[in-house]
């Protein structure tokens, strides 16, 4: 029997590549397991392995041959009674270990303009930037957590950080969040400077009681003697169909605990700044990190002593007509949604809150002060949320110049499900902000 | 952490094995084999997201195990867990259904790869958090005890897993309260990009019992019969109310970590190597072939097994996605 062997998709989101090299001749026998050919996309090159035995009929694609779609036929597999299989291996740089990168919508990267003395970079890269220069000029800086050093980080925000600074400043661990966290906690108490990354902050649940009974505080317990300058570092909220165990975002439950401070960047400059604070301040820091975030550009500021202050929200956008209160990947969202707000006439302000905690009061009062209406961002579940935090406070300090309740868009109040149309309805859009908005303004 | 060979006494020799029995783990491990290949291919076209964790490589662990159960254990595992529930006959139907997210699969497409169950087959899951199902098996093995059934638990978990403080807080409460349930560590020698020489401490996982007072034994798992031959002997321990078990299995997962691994970690060669010298469905399949089961039958049993798998797959792509009540449903129960 002859079977055909197919152009193999490595991603979800690829359809086409290039057949690089192929690796048999016609006439030769393969079995299951052989790699027969290479193939490569604009993210990665990938071997082609077999998963039958049979003998290569012929090679219907031409070495170098650019655009095959997957899925069409690349090569016949004669005296074999086995169903089609191809199976791929990547062997080139790929950004993330589980899965593939989910590009979404950049606020159109070209469009962005480069500050002075900036360059356009990733949300990874400055992360990566803010923590090499911290252990460049402050040698009590070290970096621990699961994958950080050999493999370069499982979200590849580490990479470089094993080679540069050895095996003393850069530890892989194994996977045992509670016991590592306490680990860096001690090494803080030793006045150590420890950067904890976790894989992804839902597995920081496992270390819980040592961030907060131990880390948080102990500055207190012990009459202002025991700092505790640590940060804990890690992509935080939903990612891609990953479901409820892997898919939470935790900004309320660190947010709500004296002793801690928290803070969740979106762009690069954020990333790279309030990274390189977190580093320096003396106390335990949460930061919030989006995956989602990590492949995305934004101009970043070259200066290795750039920071930006814990505790100071940004204003992205003016705006008179609503403020949109948002943090980390949300911010986007909000910016998306204020320029489909001006097609409605409704000019939004936008305020990036970069730390959560202790919260910029300031900003957000003297904004609801010019546009008497609020609508919070967040993709957390809405109990209890800092959407919740933001209206009490609104409430308590600025009540008599509200027009509008404070609305609040989140995440649904369920745990996050995998299937992708019940996912996209768990999740907030643009569209909600678009409507919540729209109906604080009275304009629906 | 010391290599170390596992025991490779059988108490029977293989050639007196029942045929029927030893044609059984052969269809099951074969069923698991191209389930998941077919799973990798599904991932390919878009039709799974996520994490897609493939037990290729694997299968004589918990087939071998399953064939030493009875009706009523329980079983639960990590998020590798399609071979578990294929071991465990749930319905591959239903098992890819869920993989694609549709209303028709185990968790009604709200649970996906690594958190799918059925409480009628005794699977609890399907757990995404590393080792959090350690503690959870051992109290299925509480729950045994308390009924006074004669059932046991089966608990799985990973090298890496092995680490978590959880596990070691089981292994005191189990031993203590000598609760029915069998600890196999699937040593697969990775945990990710780290193998388990970088991140276990001391010479063999099973060794960690010890301290605990709970007996343990390296078992080659690529040997379904060693597999089954150790499990009759922990299972039966077990049941008889001596308290828990610990079962080292040696085993290797072919394919990468999840579905993009890019795999620096370890050689070609190594991968291939083992492939090569002791691919667990290989070793059985020569031991049919040693016993005179003919090709035609071997070849019947892979044409069988492929048009199940498609068939699984047209249903996991026909099915449609959860209607969209489906959000707020099962939250809690009332
Ligand atoms: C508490 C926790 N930390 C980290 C992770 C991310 N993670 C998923 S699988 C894995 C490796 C586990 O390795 P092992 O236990 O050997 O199981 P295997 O994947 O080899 O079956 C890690 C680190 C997680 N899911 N849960
Ligand atoms: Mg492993």
């Amino acid at each position: 029997m002859t079977i055909e062997i197919l152009m193999p998709a490595l991603s979800p989101t690829m359809e086409e590549g290039t057949l690089s090299k192929w690796l048999v001749n016609e006439g030769d026998s393969i079995s299951s397991g052989d790699l027969i050919a290479e193939i490569e996309t604009d993210k990665a090159t990938m071997e082609v392995e077999a998963v039958d035995d049979g003998k290569i009929g012929q090679l219907l694609v031409a070495e170098g041959t650019e655009g095959v779609k997957v899925n069409t036929p690349i090569a016949l597999l004669v005296d074999t009674n086995e169903l089609p299989h191809t199976s791929i291996k990547n062997i080139a740089e790929k950004p993330y270990l589980e899965k593939e990168e989910i590009q979404i919508k950049p606020i159109n990267e070209k469009s962005i303009s480069i500050e002075a003395n900036s360059s356009l970079i990733t949300v990874r890269e400055a992360l990566r930037n803010a923590m090499a220069e911290e252990m460049r000029t402050d040698k009590n800086v070290f970096v621990m957590g699961e994958e950080v050093a050999e493999y370069q980080g499982a979200y590849k925000v580490t990479q470089g950080l094993l080679d540069e600074f050895g095996d003393k400043r850069v530890y892989d661990t194994p996977i045992t969040e509670h016991g590592f966290a306490g680990i860096g906690i001690g090494a803080a108490f030793g006045n150590l400077k420890p950067i904890v990354e976790f894989m992804t902050f839902n597995f920081a649940m496992q270390a819980m009681d040592q961030i907060i009974n131990s880390a948080a505080k102990t500055l207190y317990m012990s009459g202002g003697q025991m700092g505790c300058p640590i940060v804990f570092r890690g992509p935080n909220g939903a990612a891609s169909r990953v479901a409820a165990q892997h898919s939470q975002c935790y900004a309320s439950w660190y947010s709500h605990c004296p002793g801690l401070k928290v803070v969740s960047p979106w762009s690069s400059k954020d990333a790279k700044g309030l990274l390189k604070s977190a580093i320096r301040d003396p106390d335990p820091v949460i930061f919030l990190e989006n995956e989602v975030m990590y492949g995305q550009s934004f101009s970043c500021p070259n200066d290795d002593d750039f920071t930006l202050p814990i505790g100071k929200a940004n204003i992205e956008k003016d705006g008179n007509d609503v403020t949109i209160i948002a943090f980390s990947i949300m911010v986007g969202k909000s910016l998306e949604a204020a320029e489909i707000l001006k097609d409605k006439n409704i000019n939004a302000e936008v305020i990036n809150l970069r730390t959560l905690r202790p919260l910029d009061t300031d900003t957000i009062i003297e904004s609801v002060k010019k546009t008497n209406r609020v609508v919070t961002c967040e993709e957390g579940f809405p109990f209890s949320g800092i959407g919740a935090e933001i209206s009490a406070l609104i409430t308590e300090k600025a009540f008599d110049w509200l027009d509008a309740p404070v609305t609040r868009v989140t995440g649904k109040d369920v745990p996050m499900p995998y299937a992708a149309n019940l996912e996209k309805l768990a999740l907030p859009q643009v569209d909600d902000i678009v409507s919540a908005c729209a109906q604080v303004c009275y304009e629906d | 952490m010391k290599k170390n060979t596992a025991k490779k006494i059988l108490t029977e020799p293989k050639m007196n094995y029942d045929l029927n029995l030893l044609q059984d783990m052969y269809k099951k491990m074969l069923l698991i084999r191209r389930f998941e290949e077919k799973a990798g291919q599904l991932y390919g076209m878009g039709q799974i997201g996520g994490f897609c964790h493939l037990y290729i490589g694997q299968e004589a662990v918990v087939v071998g195990i399953q064939s030493a159960q009875i009706d009523g254990d329980s079983i639960v595992t990590s998020y590798r867990d399609h071979g578990h529930m294929l071991a465990c006959d749930m319905d591959p139907k239903g098992v890819m259904a869920e993989l694609t997210g549709r209303r028709d699969g185990y968790s009604k497409g709200k649970g996906g790869s690594m958190h799918m169950f059925s409480r009628e087959k005794g699977f609890f899951g399907g757990h995404g958090i590393v080792a959090a199902q350690v503690p959870i098996g051992a109290g299925l093995a509480f729950s045994h005890k308390y009924n006074g059934n004669k059932n046991v638990s089966i608990t799985y978990f990973g090298d890496g897993a092995a680490n978590q403080g959880q596990v070691y807080e089981s292994y005191n409460i189990a031993s203590l309260w000598k609760l029915p349930v069998v600890f196999v560590i699937e040593n697969n020698k990775y945990g990710m990009g780290t193998s388990v020489n970088r991140s276990s401490a001391g010479e063999n996982l099973s060794d960690r019992g010890k301290a605990y007072g709970i007996v343990s034994e390296i078992v080659d798992g690529m040997d379904i019969l060693a597999v089954r031959e150790a499990a009759i002997r922990a299972i039966d321990y077990c049941r008889a109310g001596k308290g828990p078990y610990i079962l080292e299995m040696k085993t290797y997962r072919y394919r990468g970590h999840s579905m993009s691994d890019p795999a620096k970690y370890r050689t070609r060669d190594e991968v291939d190597k083992i492939r090569k010298t002791s691919d667990p469905i290989e070793n059985i399949k020569s031991l049919l072939n040693k016993m005179g089961v003919e090709e035609k039958i071997l070849k019947d049993i892979d044409t069988d097994i492929k048009s199940i798998i498609a068939e699984a797959a047209k249903f996991a792509q026909d099915s449609a996605e959860p209607s969209e009540n489906e959000l707020f449903t099962d939250i809690t129960i009332n």
